[in-house]
């Protein structure tokens, strides 16, 4: 039982990152210039090697003979866990800065807190990780500062990414029965506790940005119960492509 | 309005000790965009411990067409390298 919620959370976790590592891969070759791209693609990179350690530690937990790579590539679109704003599209530079901007702010405070976590090797994890993540929100930060400062067109394109992707802040601290469990194990984080933090360290950027803070007070959930928008199929589907043609391909 | 983000240039300090030295160029629209630039661009592998940026227009550099009058003369004056001393056995590592 506690082995099985303890792999939910896992997931709940890496997912995001599997998911957003994905997006950003998608810039590879096409971002707007050749430094924001192998700047995009690292930051991919770096979540990628973060969602590496969730898995295959979740699949020690599991202890069946599933490898990471099952769980990364052989889910159906309800078993991902990853919460709605990081499967949203690069519709342009400004949306994917500002889900990137929007989610490194949680992921941090997220990954700080993880580090008091009493299951060790979820501590060594968000260890590993966090410079990692101070890193990409000091430059998510910096673009949403450049382009909300920048020209009427940037802060225009900027302040319209930042409304969009709003409805999908307060998800991140939605908590889940599982969350609840873990946190009463103290192994899970109390994401509740992050919401006002966040709000204000977010504020604090697209102030100097600025940048208004949106008023809009209806948000959607549903990812972290694998009820996601329809643009987790399509990236699914690129995703898993090479698994489902060929099954079990290695290369 | 320019286009292109201007020129720098970028020098790597590859361990504490070592001097920097030169990397390579990458665009980018200031100084402290350009140091975020040459951290992903040239430092990913794990290549430096310190980053200078420069933009490239402050680098004053010496005419191709003048190598003749600028470094040809000191091609016939070997007695310029300190190689006409006779050095004690006890002396290594010269």
């Amino acid at each position: 039982m506690k082995n099985e919620k303890l792999y939910n959370y896992i997931l709940g976790i890496a997912d995001n990152n599997l998911i957003l590592g994905q997006r950003l891969g998608e810039l590879c070759g096409h971002g707007p210039n050749l430094e924001t791209d192998i700047a995009c693609t690292n930051i991919s990179l770096d979540l990628l090697g973060q969602v590496r350690s969730f898995y295959q530690y979740a699949t020690k937990v599991e202890g069946q003979d599933k490898t990471e790579d099952d769980v990364a590539m052989l889910r159906t679109e309800r078993e991902y866990l990853n919460v709605l704003l990081v499967e949203q599209p690069n519709t342009d530079f400004a949306y994917t800065i500002a889900r990137q901007f929007l989610f490194d702010v949680y992921h941090l405070l997220f990954l700080q807190e993880l580090q008091k976590s009493n299951d060790f090797t979820l501590v060594a994890i968000a260890n590993k990780s966090i410079k990692e993540v101070s890193y990409h929100l000091r430059f998510s930060s910096d673009w949403i500062k450049r382009l909300g400062d920048g020209t009427q067109t940037s802060h225009q394109k900027i302040q319209q990414a930042i409304d969009d992707l709003w409805t999908y802040t307060d998800e991140l601290f939605h908590q889940t029965e599982t969350d609840k469990i873990m946190v009463e194990h103290g192994i899970g984080v109390d994401v509740t506790k992050l919401r006002d933090t966040y709000y204000v360290q977010v504020g604090e950027v697209l102030a100097e940005a600025t940048l208004q803070v949106p008023e809009s007070k209806y948000f959607q959930k549903g990812g972290k119960h694998g009820i996601h928008t329809e643009h987790l199929g399509y990236l699914l589907s690129d995703l898993q492509y090479m698994q489902r043609t060929y099954p079990n391909m290695k290369w | 309005m320019k286009k292109n983000w201007p020129l720098w240039e970028i020098f790597v300090r590859s361990k504490n000790g070592l001097e920097h030295r030169h990397f390579g160029s990458l665009h980018a629209a200031d100084a402290e965009m350009a140091l975020e630039n040459a951290r992903d661009v040239y430092t990913r592998r794990n290549e430096g411990v310190s980053i200078w940026v420069v933009e490239s227009k402050h680098i004053t550099a010496s005419n191709p067409e003048h190598n003749g009058e600028m470094f040809e003369p000191a091609q016939d004056k070997v007695y310029r390298h300190p190689t006409f001393y006779d050095l004690p056995d006890e002396i290594k590592h010269m």
